[in-house]
């Protein structure tokens, strides 16, 4: 995937996007013009370049499309290392660039559990001698993601951890919790957690309600994960430690998010694509791809999430990328593995909440790009000069349908197979190599 | 043999216990600061014996180990002609569970005239000498106050420095747990010294600023400039857990080493109450270094002690 000579050789004088409609939420830049590249990074924006590249450039006509920051994903679970037969970083990295995702952030749930300076160094060398977006990781807040030990935060960060985050659990014992907040600010460290009650989930499969009933299935209430939530405000309050929500899953805890806002608190909060446009009746006759972790809610609680991005008081929104092949998936639903792989789908899954929804398109991409980038430290994730040259191209209209054999991803769990899409990635780049092109996308 | 003369004349120390630093005047610890000096010359002669507190009883009763601390008060006991008695607490009634109050009322039909008390409950030795009829002296009680500690730190520093006041002081480390660091915070700041905590977040108490010092969870930026480096000790237990990750990270990031104390002023001096771990919270070398006052610091804790018991022993009844 990297470019071809030809194109390095014209990389001095860059690559230029003309007739583009540039969308960057960053600025609230939302016109037509173009965008030149020039050694990875965008050299040059502006409605100037809409119809006039710069002489010598490569040029590439967008033909009137949206050309938009490339996608910050900051949940990616992958197999790597040690289940690498549900996912690399390469195979999610060429999902994530088909997906028009430039930057993805793996979690520490892999086994050995990356906890240790010596792993985020492995997962930094392994991305970059063989992703083809940018790879950042997320280390494990506790040691072997138990909850009991704080891990080296200071050295880990040191050695590029972007975040820290407990995985796909809780940190149950507050102490630890308040702790880690505590000794974590030290470090200027993000804290991403997951927030469930494992004594509230423990065996459920789904969220509690009447569909959980009349399925027959044991369900996870809401308190589950409000409670933690709750929780973990209080000792934000007391330690000022920076804490994200990783994914919340309804209403209740967007109030919660709401008020801790409302109250200065640094505290932001993501939601799964999956969330935000499927709910718990999607589930249907036991769809284990449906299985998720928080699980999805019901309808009023998908709506609400909506709400919640529209007014902004939704930070992020995750694929929550999580392969699981077959084997774990092909179960009856109490036994199946929890997760779904959302990469390649992340961008017209939330293009829906556009065209269906009227979620505004500046809106919904800064929950994917600048936001992130912030909250993240990233330079990326903006249209402006001298920022990295991760870029998206994407056809805003175009329909297409989810054929999970043609998913890039070495799993193939997707809820959204054969979902019928409105919105097709054209290209993506990141720092300025083409590293994923729709075969029809228009080229100058 | 014995000189009948005190080490000095006068004192104003109108106590009859020493519990806790916070309550100390700049002009008594002043005062014992001198008599502690007047002692440390006695400690380097080769008659160290006085008679100031001949025919009183000195009991030490540690419920928690202590080597230095003990020692030196027996020292100091002995030196000043006290009849000194250990209470080894493992071997005691205390072991059979008898509560303190009782082992106070028991020793206090023994008529002792000073009692030294180590405990690891905050209060303990407070409460203890509500209970008996002779002076009690603090030798640490849980995470709150060693007085005799942040004594001798400040004579070593008076006579390394000539002065205490205006001196910037950084105390590094397990502050949280720390009643050394507690008593120094408040000898030093009492006379006039600038004092900076620091520490991780996890290992500061709650609102430090509030005990009157200046807080940094950057050692490099704690360490910028200042006078004295006061290190703590960190115990083993804290090192796993969650307050800090590794002994690694915590050397890494609040151990003292050469980049670190480089910070400091080139004169700069470190002190280390004791016992060290090396390679956790201070780097072999540095602990060896010239500009070490660790042993200093050990030999001024009998001048101390002796300083305090003569002290003390004026106020004593003399009937």
């Amino acid at each position: 995937m990297r470019a071809p000579e030809k194109r390095k050789a014209a990389a001095a004088k860059g690559t230029a996007f003309i007739n583009a409609r540039l969308i960057d939420p960053a600025s609230n830049r939302d016109e037509p013009g173009g965008l030149l590249v020039i050694g990875g990074e965008i050299a040059d924006i502006g409605g100037h370049l809409r119809r006039n590249a710069p002489e010598g450039a490569e040029v590439i006509d967008c033909q009137g499309h949206v050309l938009a920051p490339g996608l910050i994903d900051m949940q990616v679970f992958t197999g790597e290392p040690g289940a690498e037969h549900r996912e690399t970083l390469k195979t999610a990295s060429l999902a994530a660039a088909a997906g028009g995702v430039t930057t993805i952030v793996v979690m520490p749930d892999t086994s050995p559990v990356i906890d240790q300076v010596a792993l985020v160094d492995f997962i930094q060398r392994r991305a970059r001698d063989n992703a083809v977006v940018r790879v950042h990781t997320m280390a494990a807040l506790t040691k072997g993601l138990e909850g009991r030990e704080i891990t080296e935060i200071g050295l880990l960060k040191r050695a590029g951890a972007i975040a820290f985050s407990n995985g796909k659990g809780s940190v149950v014992d507050t102490k630890v919790m308040y702790n880690a907040l505590l000794y974590a600010k030290d470090f200027g460290a993000l804290i991403v957690h997951h927030t469930e009650d494992p004594y509230l989930s423990n065996g459920a499969c789904m969220n509690a309600g009447h569909v959980a009933a009349r399925l027959g299935l044991p369900g996870v209430p809401k308190a589950a994960e409000t409670i933690v939530l709750e929780r973990d405000i209080r000792l934000v309050e007391i330690t000022g430690g920076r804490y994200h929500a990783a994914t919340i899953s309804c209403r209740e805890s967007l109030d919660i998010v709401r008020a801790a806002k409302a109250a200065k608190l640094p505290v932001t909060c993501g939601a799964s694509i999956n969330h935000l446009t499927l709910n718990e009746n999607d589930i249907g006759p036991y769809r284990t791809f449906f299985k998720l972790r928080p699980p999805l809610r019901a309808e009023d609680d998908r709506a609400a999430l909506v709400r919640g991005l529209a007014s902004g008081d939704i930070d992020v929104i995750v694929s929550s990328h999580d392969p699981q092949d077959a084997d774990v998936k092909r179960r009856p639903f109490a036994e199946a593995a929890d997760g779904a792989i959302g990469l390649e789908t992340l961008l017209s899954a939330a293009l829906r909440l556009h065209h269906t929804e009227g979620v505004n398109l500046t809106v919904l991409l800064r929950a994917m790009t600048i936001n992130p980038a912030k909250l993240l430290g990233l330079p990326s994730g903006r249209l402006e000069k001298g920022a990295p040259a991760d870029l998206v191209m994407f056809d805003l209209g175009q329909p297409w349908v989810v054929d999970r054999d043609a998913l890039r991803s070495r799993s193939k769990n997707s809820p959204f197979d054969e979902g019928k899409m409105q919105g097709r990635i054209l290209l993506t780049m990141v720092a300025g190599d083409i590293v994923y092109q729709y075969p029809e996308a228009p080229r100058g | 043999m014995t000189s009948a003369a005190p080490i000095a004349e006068s004192t104003s120390f109108p106590h009859r216990h020493l519990l806790t630093c916070e309550t100390l005047t700049a002009g008594e610890i002043t005062a014992l600061l001198d008599l502690a000096d007047k002692a440390a010359e006695i400690n380097r002669q080769i008659n160290k014996k006085r008679d100031v507190l001949r025919g009183r009883t000195l009991i030490n009763l540690f419920f928690e180990a202590s080597t230095r601390t003990q020692s030196s008060f027996e020292l100091a006991g002995k030196r000043l002609g006290a009849d000194v008695m250990n209470m080894n607490v493992s071997t005691s009634s205390v072991q059979k569970g008898e509560t303190l109050i009782d082992t106070a009322m028991t020793l206090n039909a023994m008529r002792p005239d000073i009692i030294v008390v180590r405990h690891h409950a905050a209060g303990a030795v407070e409460l203890l000498a509500q209970k008996v009829d002779c002076s009690v002296i603090n030798a640490g009680d849980g995470a709150h106050q060693h007085p005799t500690q942040a004594l001798l730190d400040a004579l070593t520093i008076r006579r390394a420095k000539g002065r205490i006041a205006g001196l910037t002081v950084a105390i590094c480390g397990d502050i949280l747990h720390s009643r050394v660091a507690r008593s120094n915070i408040n000898v030093l700041n009492t006379m006039g010294a600038r004092v900076r905590l620091v520490a991780p977040s996890t290992l500061l108490p709650a609102e430090p600023e509030r005990f009157g010092a200046e807080v940094f969870t950057d050692m490099w930026r704690g360490l910028e400039g200042v006078d004295i480096i006061m290190m703590l000790r960190l115990q083993r237990e804290r090192m796993q857990g969650s307050l800090v990750p590794s002994v690694r990270e915590y050397f890494h990031f609040f151990g003292l080493d050469h980049e670190k104390l480089a910070r400091a002023k080139p004169d700069a001096l470190i002190m280390h109450p004791g016992p060290m771990n090396r390679g956790v919270e201070i780097a072999s070398t540095i602990a060896d270094h010239s500009r070490s006052l660790i042993r200093e610091q050990v030999e001024m804790g009998v001048a101390v002690r002796m300083a305090v018991l003569e002290a003390l022993a004026r106020n004593l009844p003399n009937t």
